[in-house]
């Protein structure tokens, strides 16, 4: 069993769980006819957590990689159940991101729900505490609840509030998800039978098991996790769902939702499976190069905003998953850091194209043309969100991309290669995205748009200021993964000795 | 805090006061802002020079900017003789023409935005130029294409501008695809991506071979033709110099600061900054030198037909980029710098003397449409007509003396192709000044073949114009006065005058040359004759029988036709590699891969599973409770399969 350290006093993991949870209840008591009421109750709800939450990224001991602010309590003895939360350096920066995340989805849906205000605030504060669950929960029956507890309000986001295809859109999403989910529930099940029934997941991480068992079980839990990410070729369901979802929807989907995947490779499959890990990794880097490159052409003939968006995000996620089967420093905290910066670039496009569909109620680029001449303040923040997606420098996208490409390249030389192309065309379809909408004579339906009011600005604000702050100065977020990375590396390459040390490595293939 | 910050710093803070404050508050005044600061890194850069001829050089980091395991690197200075040109030149020029600008852009409504546009180019570039590694030189790489993609769409309501603007940035992504792997080998063979440890080092491994995606390749080789990619692009030579003459679609101050005098000549900073790795790598150097040789007469043979008078300065440039080129890669690196630091000063020049005429022209650009200007431009007229004499190489000009040298140590320096780069060096000299010469005549000479209205509007431009211009002119002339050959410096009475080249010695070494004086004296003169020469020929053409060239564009139409076209480059890539991808796109992925076959195959899975496919439809009844049962049920039966077995 892994040391365990306390930073606070009080039980903040909790707190941030069951807040936004309460919140939720407190708004099933407010009248369905006061939707001010709701909108501010949720919206203090959420500002409140997000305060809460600061303190996690002030007080995290970035010195050590064991878990941190653990809250441990018996939940169902005879099963060995336990409330088992805890953080570490790869899972403290989404719970950040899932508390930023939520304010800004009320923020933006302040005027554009119009219909069951009460129920869609509910789900989005049952949908905060189930996310910030997930990335908290050290016990595996805890994760799964959480895991699968997120679909529920996700399901309804899309079925109740979303555009004229959203039945569809929503069982795909779920059916997709929950098969996935159902293989990973399996696997949980022999692993708590394995070690003689515990469902801990830092004692079942301490064990070892045998090769074969690995390998069936990396599958099983690659399932749930390749689904979520979306892994090419799973990934059809993602645009279908981001294209029907409501504004807060596909920013939940694409800043928090989709990383728990790549989220769930770092945290089980890596530590629980090292050998089959590293016996897979040929595979998993092949689909990763796929998934970047089938993304990104696919992106170039997109008609629809949002689509081309999801299946962009296809190929930055498969960035991610990249990094973290490079398995080497640089890739994985690359693969991390990749994952924050994909949350906040892609949420601030959804949120982006949310505010101009506000306006507009069309999703197609030939609808629009001349938007920068309409709206200049909104155009330049898209251009900041558009630049960080192509990974400009002194934009976070840059570092990320940058540091797995590195990874990447040590790894496997054709997966760096290959990756790298990923990058011209994503330049391509972004740009060409922006000259479309943007650029070029005003398209008489789009002549009479106000630019954002403060409200919209103020939702974009915090990504802009990210964007920057982790493109010039990383350090700080960095320094979050390196002692849960190395532990993490140390404990996967255990098997063929030391930490492969990339330099090293390729000198002595120089000869 | 040492002083040299603010060098980058303060074009930094005139960009984010005009940014946000511009719009509001400045408007009118936004030049203030960008000039002063432009202004003060001028000062600070000349300041610094003075410190470099002391001998002093600075090489320290500010901050670490990225740590991820054994990768560390810095924002970091590294101030050498090179930087120090590169400042002089990047700080003259820019401040220069954010003065002109002032009077070129007095009116239009994106005013305070074209000037921190300007203000955020300067800060990249000198980003680019002062960096001590190569994460931060791609940065400004990056930094100042992105501002050259904002300034040629700066007139985004045009298709024409904002096409180009997105041209030239994926253009020059392909050639930062090579030059980020480049860094990436550099990082994985030295474990730091610093020059100074990286330089030291690298004779240490330069017979090594690696293994690159399976071939065997010699390091130091590898990694120079890497990192050669990105030169490529960002000075536009073959095959990646399509960008640039669609660049012109900017305002003609950008294409004279960012399309002439600074950042395309970022790729030959580059070259120079890494010869400890180009020298070590013959076949690099050769393609270097070939890149540049073909790149130069490529462009000046379709300069010679254009009428597009930006157009054919744009050209112009990719073909002295291309001489740059050419003298990296045949080692003479210092005579590359040299002649990069005399054109920056000619051919900015050039620019806003075609901006000038412009600015009369009430925006035309079509040669045939001018004429007989010089009555009404007199400044202009002069300027311009001095530039050309620098370009053309007539002695005593600033272009005179980098062109020559560049010629000569082609010719006498170790390099295998050397003979023949200079050979083609040569015939560019006589087309360079013959297509020069033919816009000036075209232009300035004759009876004006506008239309009555435009006639009536012609007049000189104003002295926020003007003034650069001569003092541009200054440069055109003297700038090559530190580089005079020993050979000339003998006859004259200096001794050691080729003092330029004694100041980048400690950098960029001494270039080899075996020749005997006559040779040096014969080459001399055979560069001087071939410039002269295409002056007269463009002055009988275009002066005096003035149906030649229309006989010979018909007597020849084929090869007209394809000059005309620019040898159908843009076509052949729109054939071979825009119209395929997006075909694959649209018809094999989107229309086949992703619609057929993975959604039958994915959505077959569940049928498997479910058993018998018909259920299916029944199952996505949309109700959350069947999906619940479902999955209970199925743990149910697993777990019980588990326990019981």
């Amino acid at each position: 069993m892994e040391h365990i350290t306390t930073n606070l006093g009080y039980p903040i993991l909790s707190t941030l769980i069951f807040l936004p949870i309460a919140g939720a209840v407190l708004l099933l008591f407010i009248r369905r006819s006061n939707a001010t009421l709701i909108k501010w109750t949720s919206l203090i709800v959420s500002v409140i957590t997000f305060i809460l939450s600061i303190p996690l990224f002030t007080h995290f001991d970035k010195s050590t990689y064991t878990m941190q602010f653990v809250e441990k309590h018996a939940w169902i003895p005879s099963w060995d159940v336990m409330y088992y939360v805890g953080l570490d350096g790869i899972s403290v920066l989404f719970v950040l991101l899932s508390t930023l995340v939520t304010i800004l989805c009320v923020l933006i849906s302040w005027d554009a729900i119009r219909e069951k205000i009460k129920e869609f605030y509910i789900a989005i504060l049952i949908m905060e505490g189930a996310m910030i669950g997930v990335f908290c929960a050290l016990d595996f029956m805890l994760f799964y609840l959480f895991w699968e507890a997120m679909l529920i309000p996700m399901y309804l986001l899309i079925g109740v509030w979303g555009g004229p295809n959203r039945i569809y859109a929503a069982v795909k999403f779920f059916l997709f998800t929950l098969v996935g989910s159902v293989l990973m529930l399996v696997g949980i099940i022999v692993l708590y039978f394995y070690a003689g029934k515990t469902f801990n997941i830092l004692e079942l991480m301490s064990m070892t098991y045998p090769y074969t068992m690995q390998v069936w079980l990396f599958w099983a839990f690659f399932a749930a996790f390749a689904v979520k990410v979306p892994m090419f070729p799973m990934h059809t369901w993602l645009p279908d769902a981001h294209t029907e979802a409501p504004t807060a929807g596909s920013v939940i989907l694409a800043a928090v939702l989709i990383k728990m995947g790549a989220y769930g490779f770092l945290r089980f499959s890596l530590p629980l499976f090292p050998e089959a890990s590293k016996a897979m990794t040929p595979a998993m880097l092949v689909l990763s190069v796929i998934a970047i490159v089938y993304g990104a052409v696919i992106c170039l003939m997109q008609t629809d905003l949002k689509r081309l968006i999801a299946y962009s995000s296809v190929s930055h996620m498969g960035f991610v998953t990249l990094g973290i089967f490079a398995l080497n420093t640089q890739g994985v905290e690359g693969g991390i850091l990749q994952m924050i910066n994909h949350g906040i670039i892609t949420g601030a496009l959804f949120l982006s194209i949310g505010i101009i569909y506000e306006r507009t109620h069309t999703r197609k680029i030939a609808d629009y043309g001349g938007v920068a001449t309409v709206m200049p303040v909104y155009a330049a923040a898209f251009m900041v969100f558009t630049l960080a997606s192509i990974g400009l420098p002194a934009t976070n996208g840059f570092i990320g991309e940058f540091l797995i490409i590195l990874g990447g390249f040590a790894a496997r030389q054709w997966a760096g290669v290959l990756a790298a192309t990923g990058i011209i065309i994503g330049a391509g379809y972004m740009l060409w995205l922006y000259q479309r909408v943007f650029f070029m004579e005003v398209n008489p339906k789009v002549a009479e748009l106000s630019d954002m009011n403060g409200r919209e600005f103020l939702a974009l604000i915090p990504m802009i200021i990210l964007i920057f702050w982790i493109g010039v100065y990383p350090t700080p977020f960095l320094g979050f993964m390196h002692e849960t990375v190395s532990h993490l590396l140390e404990r996967v390459n255990t098997g063929s000795g030391m930490e492969i040390k990339v330099a090293e490595q390729i000198i002595e293939s120089i000869k | 805090m040492n002083y040299y910050l603010l060098i980058p710093f303060l074009p930094l803070t005139a960009f984010l006061i005009n940014i946000l404050f511009g719009k509001k508050y400045l408007q009118e005044r936004a030049h203030w802002v960008s000039i002063l600061a432009v202004a003060g890194s001028w000062v600070v850069a000349v300041a610094t020079l003075l410190e470099v001829l002391k001998g002093k050089t600075v090489n320290e980091n500010l901050y670490t900017w990225v740590l991820s395991g054994s990768f560390e690197v810095s924002i970091g200075f590294l101030i050498d003789q090179l930087t120090t040109v590169m400042l002089i030149v990047v700080t003259t020029c820019s401040t220069l023409i954010h003065i002109y600008s002032v009077g070129y852009m007095h009116g239009d409504k994106g005013y305070y935005r074209f000037f921190a546009y300007l203000s955020l180019f300067t800060f990249c570039m000198l980003m680019l130029v002062m960096a001590n590694n190569f994460l931060q030189l791609y940065f400004g790489w990056e930094g100042v294409g992105l501002c050259s993609y904002f300034l040629i769409g700066y007139y985004f309501n045009k298709k024409s501008a904002s096409d180009a603007g997105k041209k030239a940035f994926i253009v020059n992504r392909f050639g930062d695809f090579g030059f980020g792997l480049g860094i990436i080998v550099i990082f994985l063979t030295f474990g730091t991506i610093y020059y100074e440890p990286v330089f030291t080092q690298i004779g240490g491994v330069a017979a090594q071979t690696i293994s690159f995606l399976g071939y065997e390749v010699n390091l130091a080789t590898l990694i120079a033709l890497l990192l050669l990619c990105g030169a490529i692009g960002k000075s536009a030579q073959m095959p990646l110099h399509v960008w640039l003459p669609d660049a012109m679609e900017g305002p003609t101050p950008v294409s004279a600061l960012i399309h002439a005098a600074t950042m395309v000549t970022a790729g030959v900073f580059l070259l120079a900054r890494c010869s400890p790795i180009f020298s070590l790598s013959e076949p690099a150097m050769v393609v270097a030198a070939l890149i540049g040789a073909i790149t130069s007469i490529f462009a000046a043979t379709i300069a010679l037909v254009q009428n597009d008078i930006k157009r054919i300065i744009a050209y112009s440039t990719l073909s002295q980029l291309g001489y740059m080129f050419l003298a990296c890669g045949v080692g003479a690196y210092t005579a590359g710098i040299f002649h990069l630091y005399t054109h920056a000063f000619f051919k900015a020049l050039l620019f806003l003397c075609a901006g000038s005429v412009m600015h009369a022209m009430a925006g035309e650009l079509d040669l045939q449409k001018m004429g007989g200007l010089k009555k009404y431009m007199p400044v202009t007229y002069a300027t311009m007509f001095i530039a050309s004499l620098s370009i053309s190489g007539v002695p005593g000009l600033a272009g005179f003396f980098s062109k020559d040298e560049i010629l000569w140590l082609a010719y006498a320096g170790p390099s295998p192709v050397g003979k023949f780069v200079w050979a083609i060096g040569t015939i560019v000299a006589f087309l360079t000044a013959f297509y020069s010469f033919r816009l000036i005549f075209l232009t300035f000479h004759g009876e004006f073949r506008g239309t009555h209205e435009q006639e009536h509007h012609l007049h000189e431009s104003p002295k926020s114009m003007t003034i650069p211009l001569m003092l541009l002119t200054v440069g055109a002339v003297a700038s090559g006065w530190v580089g005079i050959p020993n050979l000339l410096g003998e006859v004259i009475g200096i001794e050691h005058s080729n003092w330029f080249s004694g100041f980048m010695n400690p950098v960029l070494g001494h270039p080899e040359a075996h020749g005997t004086h006559a040779e040096e004296w014969m080459l001399m003169g055979i560069s001087v004759l071939a410039g002269l020469t295409g002056i007269g020929f463009a002055a009988v053409l275009y002066l005096v029988k003035k149906d030649i060239p229309v006989t010979l564009a018909q007597k020849f139409s084929m090869i007209y036709k394809v000059l005309w076209n620019k040898y159908y480059v843009d076509e052949l890539y729109s054939y071979t590699i825009v119209r395929p991808t997006l075909w694959i796109s649209k018809n094999i992925l989107m229309g086949i891969t992703d619609a057929r076959i993975i959604e039958l195959i994915v959505n077959g899975v569940p049928r498997a599973i479910g058993g018998v496919s018909q259920h299916l439809r029944k199952v996505q009844t949309g109700l959350l409770q069947h999906y619940a049962a479902i999955m209970a049920t199925g743990a149910l039966i697993i777990g019980a399969w588990i326990l019981l077995r």
